[in-house]
């Protein structure tokens, strides 16, 4: 078991000085991440520009997996189109749960989490602020829907 | 096994205790185990584990049922076990112990049968340290029947505002529901005391003693209790067992709740009879292996001596806080004159999640997170904490382990 493995640089690092940390106010979208397990809660907030992702924050309280996952994920995700951002979610989640699959060049700085497949017990840690995205750019697309979107990895 | 007769609690041999559970001779990424979750889930002595394979190998059939050798054996044990638990608990008959599946469904049957006399109005009174398994069970019956959920307020060191509490009984208080020891923070509720006020105020009471079992003596009859729940699990013994006490007097009087086979006498598609007590309240077929190892965990627990098994818990109490809170930037949260041997803290801004992995990279084992506890939680205005919590066979050596692993959650996270 190789903790260096887990707790990368990069990790520790978005850890410390989390990209994109704040709250978008006024935005087009917003939703809440929960993970009851381990009390990581989210909220993403998001601005869309042109079909893209123009803008797009979190803020919340997480263990270091979740917390850098969600930064390096906010930095991954903007100037992306709706498609290429479940692409590459679909990617994400693909590194993360199979232990076995060569870890795609596509992912660029993500690939730092792929320590976390190692660790069943934390990739809800680090997927959480995927899942709560995809929410948010759910929401995005439900006309009508006024309350905000929400999603709890239990 | 080791015997240890209670009188000799100060010269308690733990290396002889811990030579009675197998499973902590486990390496964990190639470490020695420091088994530190005993509050979450106890580990199983040898004889607990013979016991359930030798009913397993030799003795098992459906109870009640059979009229051949094997189910007769079945059914003298599972009954042999309850008469062993109404005498640990001190019951006057073994028609107060109803077998579940744990403290959890002991709770929810209280909830769902003495529940149902409830009127919009009527109050259940709890404490702001319970384990969700004794908040949401009656929030949901208040939901159903209009009745009102009272919380008693906590200090900042975690012991329950007597005052409050004072102030929140009054005549319409139906029901105390309290733990005897918090999990989250390891406070030890002054029973006698809470238990006497609700009396006085008509109240019944019902003690969730799941995290109590294995560190104090319980004595039904001296706390004057209405109902009290454990789970074998907490107690050396088999998960998916554990025991309801309840009142003959109330039991008597309250409806069933599931309904099946061996909780009736006659069914009919017109009319159903009820099989007496304790069977009205164990509908189809029981747990009995974990019935069986139950007894067998409150036979080792007794040998080993409540008294000097709390007395060597308390020790190490004190030693392993007296260790911690030399850690710069540690703090402990539940700072309870009376406590158990539970530790909840935190260490600087690393989260809880991230230092469980690191410890259990060391080998040492503790719970992170809300302990099913989030109101505790939210209390201390954190969003979980590391908990190190002591058993029987609990040792300095693992206090050594914690602490150096500690050590290194601080070099990776530096």
């Amino acid at each position: 078991m190789d903790l260096q493995e887990l707790y990368r640089d990069v990790i520790l690092d978005h850890n410390k000085h989390p990209r994109n940390f704040g709250h978008l106010d006024p935005c087009d979208s917003s939703a809440d991440g929960n993970n009851p397990l381990c009390g990581d809660r989210l909220t993403v907030t998001l601005r869309m520009q042109d079909g893209e992702l123009g803008e797009v924050c979190f803020e919340g309280k997480g263990c270091a997996i979740s917390t850098a996952s969600a930064s390096l994920m906010t930095e991954a995700v903007k100037g992306k189109t709706l498609a290429e951002i479940a692409q590459l979610h679909e990617l994400v989640h693909h590194t993360l749960t199979d232990t076995q699959a060569p870890i795609p060049k596509e992912l660029g700085k993500l690939a730092a989490l792929a320590g976390v497949r190692e660790y069943p017990a934390r990739v809800k840690c680090a997927s959480l602020c995927w899942h709560t995205l995809a929410a948010a750019l759910d929401h995005l697309q439900t006309e009508g829907e006024s309350s905000p979107a929400s999603v709890t990895t239990e | 096994m080791t015997v240890i007769s209670e009188t000799s609690s100060p010269v308690y041999d733990v290396s002889r205790v811990r030579a009675d559970f197998p499973i902590l001779a486990e390496r964990i990424h190639g470490k020695r185990l420091a088994f530190l979750d005993t509050a979450a889930s106890s580990q199983r002595p040898l004889s607990v584990i013979e016991a359930v394979n030798d009913y397993e190998r030799h003795h098992h059939a459906n109870i009640h049922r059979g009229v051949y050798q094997l189910s007769q054996r079945a059914t003298d044990r599972f009954e042999g076990s309850r008469e062993r638990v109404r005498e640990f608990l001190n019951a006057r008959s073994e028609r107060e112990i109803i077998f579940t599946r744990g403290t959890t469904e002991a709770i929810n049957l209280v909830a769902n049968t003495w529940g149902q006399s409830l009127k919009p109005g009527d109050e259940i009174l709890i404490t702001w340290m319970e384990h969700h398994a004794n908040i949401v069970p009656w929030q949901m019956l208040c939901e159903r029947t209009g009745a009102l959920l009272k919380v008693i307020p906590m200090t900042r060191r975690g012991e329950l505002d007597m005052d409050a509490f004072e102030q929140l009984l009054s005549p319409r208080t139906r029901l105390l529901a309290c733990t005897a020891v918090s999990n989250a923070l390891g406070t030890v509720l002054p029973l006698p005391t809470l238990i006497a006020a609700a009396r006085r105020h008509g109240a019944l009471v019902l003690v969730d003693a799941a995290q109590a079992v294995a560190h104090q003596r319980l004595d039904v009859q001296t706390l004057d209790c209405d109902f009290l729940a454990f789970s074998g699990h907490k107690l050396y013994g088999p998960t998916g067992i554990g025991v309801l006490y309840a009142r003959e007097a109330i039991l008597r009087t309250l409806p069933p709740w599931q309904g099946g086979g061996d909780m009736i006498l006659t069914v009919s598609f017109t009319k159903t009879t009820y099989n007496d007590l304790p069977y009205r309240f164990e509908a189809g077929t029981p747990n009995i292996s974990g019935a069986v190892g139950l007894a067998a965990a409150i036979d080792y627990l007794l040998t080993l001596g409540i008294e000097a098994v709390a007395h060597h818990e308390h020790q190490l109490l004190e030693h392993a806080t007296e260790r911690l809170q030399r850690i710069e930037g540690l703090t402990i949260i539940g700072e309870a004159a009376h406590k158990t041997g539970v530790i909840s803290f935190t260490l600087e801004d690393i989260h809880p999640h991230d230092l469980g992995t690191i410890l259990d990279s060391e080998g040492v084992a503790v719970r992170t997170g809300h302990h099913c506890a989030m109101p505790v939680m939210e209390f201390f205005d954190v969003p979980a904490t590391a908990r190190a919590s002591f058993g029987c066979y609990s040792c300095n050596e693992d206090i050594d382990q914690l602490i150096g692993a500690l050590g290194r959650a601080r070099e990776v996270f530096g």
